[in-house]
C-alpha cells in the first residue's frame, strides 16, 4: 500500500514490469528496440496485451510479429497528482491509449505537448530504464 | 400475462457509521452492519441461512467469518466473490435466485472495509496479467482508468467538464439531506471547475470519497417479506454483463473497443425485459458513481437519456431533488462515501420502501440501481409491492 504519510527509499524507485511466460517476448522485444505483438494465425488480428489465445476468435497461440511503433491517439489523461511516490517528480505526465494502424491498442506514456488531440499521429521511441525498456510515444517531429 | 415466478425482496438494510478511520476491524464492522440489517428486517439472527459478499485483494472478510461472528447455526448459501464495484447488484440478484430456487430463505449481502485507513482500492495494485503494462509507467490508480474512458466519452458525445461538474454539484444537494454523507457542503459548478485537476479530466470532486465502514441488505422471499416490519423492496430484475474482451484483470481495459459505452448499455434490454418494464417507467435511479462520468454514461447506457444528452439533463436539474428523475439520492459514492456501491443499493431500498426521510422522493415505485463503472457490472430493478 502506498500512502503519502510514509515513503520508503524503495518506493521512490519505479518497480520494473513483472514479465510472465506469456509476455516475456514483448519485453525482450522492447529491450532489442523492436515492438512485437501477437498475431492470430486463424483470424490474423493483432492483439495486445500478450495472452495465450486470441480474444477475438479463441484460437490458441499466436505468432509474435514486429510492428512499426506508429499510431493515433484514442484517448489520454494528464496526471497532475501522482499516486505512487516514484512518479511525484514526473507530474504533470500524460498517459495515452494509442491505436496502431494494425488495429491493436497500446498503453503508453506520451511526451507532454500541447495541444493533445484524439486522432493525432504519434510515434514511439525506446526509453531505457535500468533493467527494462519502455516504448514511449510522442508527436512526430 | 403469465403469473410471475417466485420473487424475492429486500426486507431490511443495515449500516455502520462511515468514518475516515474506524479504529475497528473489518469483521467488527461487517457484523454490526449485518446485525442492523437483520434487526431492521425484523427477523431473528438465527434465521439467516445465507451470506454473500465481495472483496478486492483480501480487503474484507469471508462469509464464514460473518456466519461465525453472528453465531449462526449454519449456512445453506455462502458466496465470496473477487470483485469490486461490479458486485452489489449482482450479489443481490444471486441471493434472489438462490431464494427463489429454495436454496436459502434469508440471505445477507454485505460490503465491509477499512477503505480509507486500510488498503485503498483506488491505488492498490491489482493481481493479474495486465498490471505489468500499467504500473511501471505510472498508470496506477483506478481513477486513471475511468478518466481515460471519460475523456473519450466526453469527446465523442460532445459533452464536457461542466457536465461532470453538474453531477457533483447536484449530488451535493442530495447529500445535504443525508447525515451519513461525508461531503455535505454545497458545491457550485463554478467552484467545482475552479479546483485543480487531479487526473485530467477529473478534479477532486469528480471522485468518490474513501471511507471505512460497512453496509448490508437482508434478502428474502417476497412472500416472507410481506409479513416483516417494512414494505418489501421487490427484486423485479437483476442482470450482470461483461462485453467482449473485458480484459485480463479489473484494470485492463485495452481490449475494450468503445470507451464511450460501458456495461450498462449491454445489460439494459435484458434487465428491463426481465422486469417487464422499460426505461420510461423508471422513477428514480441510483447509479454507481465512483467518478462523475459514470453517472452520465449510466444514464445514457440505461436508456434514461438519449446518447449525448445526460449532461444537459443533469444541468437542467432533472436529477436533483426537484427534478423529474432523482438520481443518487444519498449524494452518491461521490458524497456519501465509497462503500463500493453497496450503499447505492441500500439507498435504493430505503427509497423504494419510502424510508428516505427528508430526502424521500415522491414517486418511488420503480427504481433502477447499478454496480460498476467500465467493462462489466450489474444492475437491479427494485419496485414497490405492486
Amino acid at each position: 500500500m502506498t500512502t503519502f504519510d510514509s515513503v520508503s527509499p524503495e518506493e521512490m524507485v519505479v518497480a520494473p514490469p513483472v514479465a510472465d511466460v506469456d509476455s516475456q517476448f514483448y519485453w525482450d522485444g522492447l529491450r532489442a528496440r523492436r515492438l512485437l505483438v501477437q498475431r492470430c494465425a486463424e483470424c490474423e488480428r493483432h492483439r495486445f496485451p500478450p495472452m495465450p489465445a486470441c480474444p477475438s476468435c479463441a484460437a490458441p497461440g499466436g505468432e509474435a510479429v514486429e510492428l512499426e511503433p506508429r499510431g493515433t491517439i484514442y484517448s489520454w489523461i494528464v496526471v497532475h497528482q501522482a499516486f505512487a511516490p516514484a512518479f511525484r517528480g514526473e507530474v504533470p505526465y500524460v498517459i495515452a491509449v494509442v491505436e496502431l494502424a494494425e488495429g491493436c491498442r497500446l498503453l503508453t506514456r506520451l511526451e507532454h505537448q500541447e495541444p493533445i488531440e484524439a486522432g493525432q499521429t504519434v510515434v514511439g521511441h525506446y526509453h531505457d530504464h535500468g533493467s527494462w525498456t519502455e516504448l514511449r510515444f510522442g508527436v512526430e517531429a | 400475462m403469465t403469473p410471475r415466478a417466485a420473487q424475492a425482496a429486500i426486507a431490511g438494510v443495515g449500516y455502520t457509521p462511515f468514518t475516515r478511520r474506524s479504529g475497528r476491524s473489518v469483521l467488527d464492522q461487517a457484523l454490526e452492519a449485518c446485525r442492523n440489517a437483520v434487526a431492521d428486517a425484523g427477523i431473528e439472527t438465527a434465521q439467516v441461512d445465507g451470506i454473500a459478499s465481495f472483496m478486492l485483494m483480501h480487503d474484507s472478510v469471508p462469509a464464514v467469518a460473518v456466519a461465525t461472528g453472528l453465531a449462526l447455526p449454519g449456512l445453506r448459501y455462502g458466496l465470496d466473490v473477487q470483485l469490486g464495484g461490479q458486485a452489489p447488484c449482482y450479489l443481490v440478484g444471486e441471493a434472489a435466485t438462490a431464494i427463489n430456487a429454495g436454496h436459502a430463505d434469508h440471505v445477507l449481502v454485505f460490503r465491509a472495509l477499512n477503505g480509507r485507513s486500510g488498503p485503498r482500492v483506488g491505488t492498490m495494485p491489482f493481481a493479474g496479467a495486465g498490471g505489468q503494462y500499467r504500473y511501471p509507467i505510472g498508470y496506477d490508480a483506478y481513477l486513471m482508468y475511468v478518466a481515460m474512458w471519460a475523456r473519450r466519452f466526453l469527446l465523442e458525445t460532445a459533452q464536457g467538464e461542466a457536465d461532470l461538474a453538474a453531477v457533483a454539484s447536484t449530488q451535493r444537494h442530495w447529500a445535504a439531506q443525508n447525515e451519513r454523507a461525508l461531503k455535505r457542503d454545497p458545491l457550485s459548478v463554478a467552484e467545482h471547475l475552479a479546483a485543480p485537476f487531479v487526473v485530467e479530466p477529473f478534479r477532486a470532486d469528480d471522485c468518490t470519497v474513501e471511507v471505512d465502514g460497512a453496509c448490508a441488505v437482508l434478502v428474502t422471499s417476497l412472500e416472507r417479506a410481506r409479513d416483516l416490519r417494512h414494505p418489501p423492496a421487490v427484486v423485479a430484475a437483476s442482470a450482470y454483463r461483461a462485453g467482449p474482451r473485458p480484459g485480463l484483470d479489473i484494470g485492463d481495459h485495452l481490449l475494450w473497443s468503445d470507451y464511450t459505452r460501458n456495461y450498462t448499455s449491454l445489460l439494459r434490454d435484458e434487465l428491463f425485459h426481465r422486469a417487464e418494464l422499460g426505461p420510461s417507467d423508471v422513477q428514480l435511479a441510483e447509479i454507481y458513481d465512483c467518478f462523475t462520468s459514470t453517472v452520465l454514461m449510466g444514464l445514457e447506457g440505461l436508456g434514461l437519456c438519449e446518447r449525448g444528452t445526460a449532461g444537459a439533463f443533469v444541468r437542467a436539474g432533472s436529477t436533483s431533488p426537484a427534478g423529474s428523475l432523482p438520481v443518487n439520492t444519498h449524494g452518491g459514492l461521490l458524497a456519501e462515501g465509497y462503500l463500493h456501491g453497496m450503499n447505492t443499493v441500500t439507498e435504493a431500498v430505503l427509497q423504494v420502501q419510502g424510508r428516505g426521510g427528508t430526502r424521500q422522493v415522491a414517486n418511488h415505485d420503480v427504481c433502477v440501481a447499478t454496480s460498476g463503472a467500465l467493462m462489466d457490472g450489474s444492475a437491479l430493478v427494485l419496485t414497490t409491492d405492486r
